[in-house]
């Protein structure tokens, strides 16, 4: 039978704040293990937690950028468990009134936009840190230096139809957080986190199937790997007659496979209670328009405006906008006076896989904006080819050297010499006599062939333009 | 409302509790009298009454974003079971 997929994506968010959600203690990476912790966030008895009012700052802010709700009026409840990560049993977080409600933000897949509901994003603490001892005592070790930092857990509804839909919306959704800057979404460090609810249903059924929630993935290609993965199982299930059970599975990214997670299947009873340590959460709208009024351009803002200011094509419009220090590169080079086309074509093909390539970023590449102008300049006035641009700008990668110092060093200099290129083109017409026979015969591609020759003997330095229409004289 | 001794034997496993069976029995009884008790709030007329959230009449406590903790004092391992290299040792838990 042909399924459907319903998928719906938990992203857990950690906030940047300095300290954590209740406590006055550092979220700095890396410390030594159990460093960072205090009496509040282990949990000892008689202490009493204090928001932190950068963490709901941080809150509004996402909450806005999905065009969420701002509840004016939310709380805190205790969600209970026991698990060793977990210090006090429970974890702080927000149950039925949640900081931001009803958002949406829109993706693109295949050329075509789609809008993605949000359900709710809502703050809640981190746990500790469990690491597992491979030299076998049986013991695994605690480090809570994590338990306690901000996290802001980002629920979709259950609007994603395929894979490279739930690719497409993690990607859009860490190009909001990374544009407003509330997290530094490093998925390696756990800053950025994701589980994939999935079910399956008869193509053209109403009704959802029977979910299971995916756990353990920590690249958004995996997330992708993940549901294809669960589609097949799933699917297989259901043609056999079999029923899906609804339970946690954890993804293993060597094998590609997703398995039980039995220890979580009994306790699926969270007992929430408000908790009575935390006051009420009142946002007036004096709050939430503070906070907008330091709201960015966002990601869709921007394409459309690249499109329509540039005359951009979508696509290079999207590439451009994934990150805003790319974007304003983009920018930098067409206030300079880089025909904006011209530059998003270099920037697309060049220097975005030169800087892939060596593993490097926008912010610490040695060509400056002002640097690509002076090289289109260079090919605009003759000076060099497009071809031998290329040549100079792997140089100016290098070495951060200027266009024109480059050339001069190089001898990169376009000839365009009539003479010069004609004592060339004479050369290669008396070594190729055979493919000069062959063009006059009528064989036409012979004479790109001539070209070819020409430009190796000139090692790539006589004007292209030039060329052609010489050697289409002389073979006439 | 009567609590069932399924209702206390869960309660008890949720909480990592072990009961004898007539512990279960004495609490069985126990809890749904308590229930029971409670049970006269529902005679009020709670129409149109928001939840009670907070029972102080307080709102937006907050703190500035401001790191004022240092180094944890030795002690905080001092009732930890087991203890390795700053880490807090439990039994292991696998997944």
């Amino acid at each position: 039978m042909k399924y459907e997929p319903v998928i719906g994506l938990e992203v857990h968010v950690q906030l940047d704040t300095k300290t954590k959600l209740f406590c006055g203690c550092s979220t700095a990476f890396g410390a030594r293990a159990n460093s960072q912790i205090c009496p509040v966030c282990i949990g000892l008895p008689g202490v009493l937690p204090v928001l932190n009012k950068e963490a709901v700052n941080l809150s509004i802010k996402t909450g806005l950028s999905l065009e969420c709700t701002i509840a004016p009026f939310s709380k805190f409840d205790r969600k209970n468990y026991f698990y060793p990560d977990l210090p006090k049993a429970y974890q702080v977080s927000q149950f039925d009134l949640p900081v931001n409600l009803n958002g949406k933000l829109e993706i693109q897949v295949d050329g075509k936009s789609k809008v993605i509901g949000i359900t709710r994003a809502h703050l809640e603490e981190d746990a500790g840190k469990l690491n597992h001892d491979e030299t076998g005592t049986g013991d695994s070790g605690v480090d809570y230096n994590r338990g306690g930092i901000p996290l802001l857990e980002i629920v979709s509804e259950p609007d994603m139809r395929s894979p490279e839909e739930a690719y497409a919306y993690l990607k859009a959704l860490k190009a909001i957080l990374e544009y407003i800057a509330v997290s530094d979404c490093n998925m390696e460090q756990g800053s950025l986190r994701c589980d994939a609810n999935i079910s399956l249903r008869p193509e053209g059924q109403e009704k959802f199937g029977t979910r299971a929630e995916i756990k353990n993935l920590n690249s958004f290609r995996n997330v992708q790997k993940a549901i294809y993965y669960e589609m097949d199982r799933q699917a297989k299930m259901l043609d056999a007659g079999e029923r899906v059970v609804q339970e946690t599975r954890l993804y293993d990214a060597v094998s590609g496979k997703t398995r039980s997670m039995r220890s979580k299947e009994e306790a699926n009873d969270y007992r929430y209670f408000p908790e009575p340590d935390l006051v009420p959460l009142v946002i007036d709208s004096a709050w939430s328009d503070s906070i907008k009024a330091t709201l960015p351009e966002l990601p869709q803002a921007k394409k459309a405006r690249f499109v329509k200011e540039f005359e951009l094509p979508e696509y290079d419009a999207g590439v451009l906008t994934t990150e805003i220090p790319l974007a304003n590169y983009f920018e930098e080079c067409v206030k300079e006076g880089a025909k904006p086309k011209v530059v998003s074509n270099w920037v697309l093909s060049e220097l975005l896989r030169k800087l892939n390539d060596n593993n490097e970023s926008i912010e610490t590449c040695k060509i400056k904006p002002k640097m690509i102008c002076e090289m289109l300049n260079l090919i605009d006035k003759g000076t060099i080819s497009g071809k031998i641009a290329k040549t100079v700008f792997k140089e100016m990668f290098e070495s951060g050297g200027s266009p024109e110092k480059i050339v001069q060093e190089k001898g990169l200099v376009q000839i365009a010499d009539t003479g010069e290129i004609d004592q060339i083109i004479e050369q290669v017409l008396s070594d190729n006599t055979k493919s000069v026979e062959d063009f006059r015969g009528g064989k036409k591609n012979a004479f790109g062939f001539l070209v070819g020759q020409v430009m190796k003997a000139s090692r790539g330095k006589a004007n292209p333009q030039m060329v052609n229409q010489i050697l289409g004289e002389k073979l006439k | 409302m009567s609590i069932s001794k399924e209702d206390v034997e869960k309660v008890a496993k949720l909480a990592r509790l072990q009961f004898s069976g007539e512990e279960v029995e004495t609490f069985t009884s126990q809890m749904t009298d308590i229930l029971k008790y409670i049970e006269q709030l529902n005679e009020l007329d709670t129409e149109g009454v928001e939840p009670t959230a907070h029972v102080l009449p307080i709102q937006n406590v907050l703190r500035e974003d401001k790191v004022t903790n240092g180094k944890p004092s030795k002690t905080i391992f001092v009732n930890a079971p087991k203890e390795e290299e700053h880490q807090f040792k439990v039994p292991q838990v696998i997944e």
